[in-house]
């Protein structure tokens, strides 16, 4: 195919992302952009090219030994995901931004240790990114039939200019703040992005080979089994193999954390911890299913092409040799995604690394303005700029000059080796408060000299000058110190040898150095917060410092790099949330952690401790004041809490007792009420009686008619006076539930029809009807017979008071309505003022309606009955819909 | 001289009965009403020398009818006397308040209300 359409290609494709990343950086909350399915896919970023093309290779040439890179991923993650949520935790606590800044920070925030973590970063990745634009340079060489060219000028050389493209990519989404621990989305969206298209390719070639070159996955299996090293790859030999599988194995489960492209997205880019939920199924079986196809691509391409086919690309050249172009090149691109992510996010981590850990800490803090807050800014996106450039073309030339017959995979391997020496320090330092900060630095170093003498060295001594002396014999033909049999030891592969050796010097000295040479309290202070999760709840107070520093000095550092505005925004916050005065003068230890936190994302943990100690006078502390004040302030914190939550309880107490006190004051006034009414309806009658028995005194000689008439008044008052007192102390006996009610099964027509025949007279008197409607002939229903009739006959005598003589019927029914009975009464007297409804159950309540002159009754008849049915656990109501005069409904449960 | 009247407002019969029949006795010219806005009616013709309030009546109660009294300038010299088993010092100074010239509480002694009206109105 012509190279140019493949540009062309290439070129369009690059826009695409670019597009994509746009549109996420524009949607950045949206859900489609922040989701757990988004994080998982961009963890995927551990599949390079290597994995792409490299795996095949490895499966054709070694066989199942490629599966160690996934396994140790596979079987270690539920441990990834809880180490993982701590370091989440700690990081987003402190604002790292990088593995660099992780772990100078835990060794009391060392600005050498960071810089030498960011030198083993760039030592172990910049050949791994090299790595990468090798595959590009030759699936791009193969798919055009062009056959690559480094002797050539670069300019030549179409695979620089992709260098660049990703380097320009990298530069404008990864530095658009300058704060480096803020989220990249439109990079982690089109990393994800690339990890579907990736992992879709590959799954695609790889049914394309098994179902149609091949009969399916037996037949590949079948044709296989006769070649004569089939044995070789698929079983293990010996121990010595299982061996080193399993150190492999460990190997690639130190990779997933410490790779610096791991390290970001997983740590840096995470927005949300529940995202690991999703992640820990997610991630193992994508990485599960990039290898499904593994070996039946190797074995088909050890089939079908010959033995000088380059085993790494038999994805690419198998469709070719079948003439199937179209889908070689989606294979390509499938390659393509996986370059392009782990090159953009790698020197995106490495560009952070090398302005916060090294350039800025070491020489370039000085040349900051001190007022022109834009300008430090934009210098330190350049630094990261350029950084990201000379990686990406350091890696270019590490390629165009090394180009040597290396597999994709024995380079990824020696950057996996290379990284692992931050393994001790990383992991024991964050459950283990000893670990000190030279013993970091001498692990780290000697572990890294140890893999030089083991592993690079004899590599570079091989490829390069293709001296096999110093491997065979030793220097100083000294057997003990061959450099892949060290010790002895010659059962190991170069890589797992290199790989235990340099493990095992490093965490050997680490824990040798820790034990032997205590920390200063920095130190001793940060080994506390990682290790001790529970120092995290005390964010700015589990830093300790002591000496004088003044507000305003702070201010003008962090104005430096923040801008006035966001640093007036950053202390409110910061006032607000330890409830601080904004006048104060003197800074805390919070404040000054809290300063040190915020310049952290722009120029570095190291840097930043170094600026803010420039405007402060710290006073050293000892190590047992710190592990004090660390003791104290939690307990002050929990005190607090604890105080806190009392106080919140008695305000709650407070409010409730409120509501009682108001309670009681409103029913104590109910019955300052109630006590008036009584009073007043007492002294009516009696007022009454003592007018009349003085005016029968004072008048001997009143005509016997008129005397008479008063003597009638006195009688009906007493009798009046007599109801009222009985009904009086009826209610108070009720509402008290002073009185038990005597339910038992009675017949409810029985009790109607007493009820009726006891008011008979009166109606009869008036000439007033009342009709028994819908009754059932046996109606048996538990209920207190005399006060069920006390209700019915004071319903039914309200009746006959409210209808006109002679005109007047009252209609009485019950019925059986599910597990309650009904009753209702209702007359076609004048029904009741809706004004008054409210009021009618309400004790002295007496209609106005009356026809009788002067209501007749206590003004209790309604309040008692109410009590009567309420105390059967029934309800009773005037039916406001009723217009045609007075309906009360009656229910009791049956 | 002139036989003196007097509006009796109250919504007990059997109490209006006996106030009716010792004033009537004493010489007086009696009115009726059974609540206040009887009353109000009964004042549209007559002006009697004193009225005697219950409070507590329906419709119209005894506090708005002396109010009624004391603002339409026919009946505002009217003297008022409040006949009420409401007794609280509240009551009262409402009573008081509002221009009332006595206040009497039940239940009484007819003697002492004839007495108290006499004094009053002469």
């Amino acid at each position: 195919m012509n190279s140019y359409i493949l540009i062309f290609i290439i070129i369009g494709y690059l826009l695409l992302l670019f597009g994509i990343a746009f549109w996420a950086e524009k949607k950045a909350r949206n859900s489609w952009v922040n989701n757990p399915y988004v994080y998982t896919l961009s963890l995927a970023v551990y599949c390079s090219a290597w994995t792409y093309y490299g795996s095949v290779g490895i499966a054709a040439t070694s066989g199942v030994s490629f599966l160690t890179t996934y396994m140790g991923p596979v079987i270690a993650f539920p441990i990834w995901i809880v180490v993982l949520k701590k370091i989440i935790k700690i990081s987003k606590q402190h604002k790292v931004s990088s593995i660099a800044d992780f772990i100078s920070l835990r060794y009391g925030n060392d600005r050498f240790l960071g810089a030498l973590v960011t030198v083993i970063c760039v030592l172990g990745v910049v050949p791994y990114i090299s790595l990468q634009l090798k595959a590009v340079s030759e699936t791009f060489g193969i798919i055009s039939n062009n056959p690559i060219n480094s002797s050539g000028t670069i300019f030549k050389d179409s695979t620089f200019y992709i260098a660049v493209l990703l380097a320009v990519f990298a530069a404008f989404f990864g530095t658009r703040t300058t704060d480096a621990t803020r989220r990249r989305q439109g990079i982690v969206f089109s990393v994800a992005v690339e990890s579907v298209i990736k992992l879709v390719f590959f799954l695609g070639v790889g049914s394309y080979v098994t179902y149609f070159l091949f009969d399916g996955t037996t037949d590949i299996y079948n044709q296989i089994v006769i070649n004569e090293d089939f044995e070789a790859l698929t079983t293990f030999d010996s121990l010595e193999s299982g061996i080193n599988w399993y150190f492999m194995i460990a190997l690639s489960f130190l990779a997933i954390f410490l790779l610096p492209r791991q390290f970001h997205i997983s740590v840096i880019e995470n927005t949300n911890q529940k995202h690991l939920k999703n992640a820990i199924w997610m991630f193992p079986l994508y990485l599960l299913l990039f290898n499904v196809f593994v070996i039946f691509i190797a074995w088909g391409g050890k089939l079908r092409l010959e033995d000088t086919a380059n085993p790494d690309y038999y994805s690419l050249l198998l469709p070719l040799q079948n003439g199937d172009v179209s889908l070689a090149i989606l294979v390509f691109l499938g390659g393509f995604s996986a370059v392009i992510s782990m090159v953009v996010v790698s020197t995106l981590a490495l560009s952070t690394m090398l302005s916060n850990n090294l350039i800025i800490p070491y020489g370039f803090l000085d040349k900051f303005s001190k007022s022109r807050p834009k300008r430090n800014a934009n210098y330190i996106k350049n630094i990261r700029r350029i950084a990201i450039f000379s990686l990406i073309l350091g890696a270019y030339f590490f390629y165009i000059n090394f180009n040597i017959e290396l597999s994709l995979f024995s380079i990824g391997q020696l950057s996996f080796v290379v990284i692992a020496q931050l393994a001790p320090s990383f992991f024991i330092g964050l459950f283990w408060n000893r670990g000190s900060s030279i013993a970091a630095k001498v692990g780290i170093i000697t572990g890294t000299l140890v893999t030089t003498y083991t592993l690079i060295l004899p590599f570079v001594l091989d490829a390069i000058f293709g001296d096999m002396n110093f491997i065979v014999y030793g220097p100083f033909q000294n057997e003990l110190l061959r450099p892949y049999a060290l010790f002895g030891i010659d059962f190991l592969n170069p890589v797992t040898h290199a790989f235990f050796w340099s493990i095992f010097f490093n965490s050997l000295l680490y824990l040798g150095v820790s034990l032997s040479f205590k920390g200063n309290y920095r130190e001793r202070n940060y080994a506390e917060m990682f290790v001790d999760s529970n120092y995290n709840s005390l964010q700015e107070n589990a830093f300790v410092w002591k000496g004088e520093a003044y507000v305003s000095d702070i201010r003008k550092a962090l104005n430096r790099f923040l801008g006035e505005q966001r640093t007036e925004r950053a202390l409110n916050l910061f006032y607000q949330k330890y409830d601080l005065p904004k006048n104060a003068k003197k800074a805390d230890a919070r404040l000054i952690n809290f300063s040190e936190k915020l310049l952290t994302g722009s120029i570095g943990s190291a840097s930043s401790r170094i600026l803010i100690a420039s405007v402060v006078k710290e006073q050293p502390v000892s190590l047992i004041e710190v592990l004090e004040i660390l003791e104290e302030n939690k307990e002050t914190i929990s005190t607090n809490k604890f105080l806190k939550e009392k106080s919140d309880k008695l305000i709650q107490l407070t409010s409730e007792l409120k509501k009682v006190n108001e309670e009681l004051k409103h029913h104590d006034k109910l019955k300052d009420e109630f006590l008036d009414t009584v009073a007043h309806e007492l002294k009516t009658p009696i007022t009454s009686i003592r007018a009349a028995s003085e005016v029968l005194l004072d008048n001997q000689d009143m005509p016997d008619k008129l005397r008479e008439q008063f003597l009638d008044n006195i009688v009906d008052d007493s009798e009046r006076l007599a109801t009222l007192i009985h009904n009086i102390l009826d209610l108070e006996k009720l509402a008290s539930g002073r009185e038990m009610l005597d339910k038992k099964i009675n017949n409810l027509n029985h009790t109607i029809e007493k009820a009726i025949s006891g008011v008979h007279t009166i109606a009869e008197k008036k000439s007033i009807k009342i009709i028994m409607t819908e009754m059932q002939s046996v109606f048996s229903v538990r209920y207190d017979e005399d006060r069920i009739h006390q209700v019915l006959t004071n319903l039914l005598s309200n009746a006959i008071k409210f209808v006109e003589e002679k005109k007047g019927i009252v209609k009485i029914s019950s019925k059986k309505i599910k597990n309650y009975i009904r009753i209702s009464i209702e007359d076609n007297g004048k029904g009741i003022p809706a004004e008054d409804m409210k009021y009618i159950f309400d004790k002295f309540y007496q209609s106005k309606n009356q026809n009788v002159k002067k209501p007749v009754g206590s003004g209790f008849g309604l309040a008692i009955s109410k009590q009567i049915i309420e105390g059967h656990n029934g309800r009773i109501w005037a039916d406001e819909n009723y217009k045609t005069g007075a309906r009360f409904v009656i229910e009791i449960p049956n | 001289m002139n036989r003196k009247k007097i509006l009796i407002v109250d919504d007990e019969p059997n109490i209006v009965m006996s106030l009716e029949y010792t004033f009537k006795k004493n010489n007086y010219e009696v009115f009726i009403a059974r609540d206040g806005s009887e009353a109000i009616e009964i004042l549209k013709t007559q002006i009697p020398d004193v009225v005697l309030l219950d409070i507590m009546m329906p419709n119209v109660d005894g506090y708005q009818t002396l109010e009624h009294i004391r603002s339409d300038a026919s009946t505002k010299n009217i003297k008022v006397v409040f006949l009420t088993a409401k007794n609280k010092v509240s009551d009262i100074e409402k009573g008081l308040a509002l221009g009332v010239d006595k206040y009497l509480t039940k239940p009484f002694s007819i003697k002492k209300i004839m007495t108290e009206i006499d004094e009053l109105i002469t």
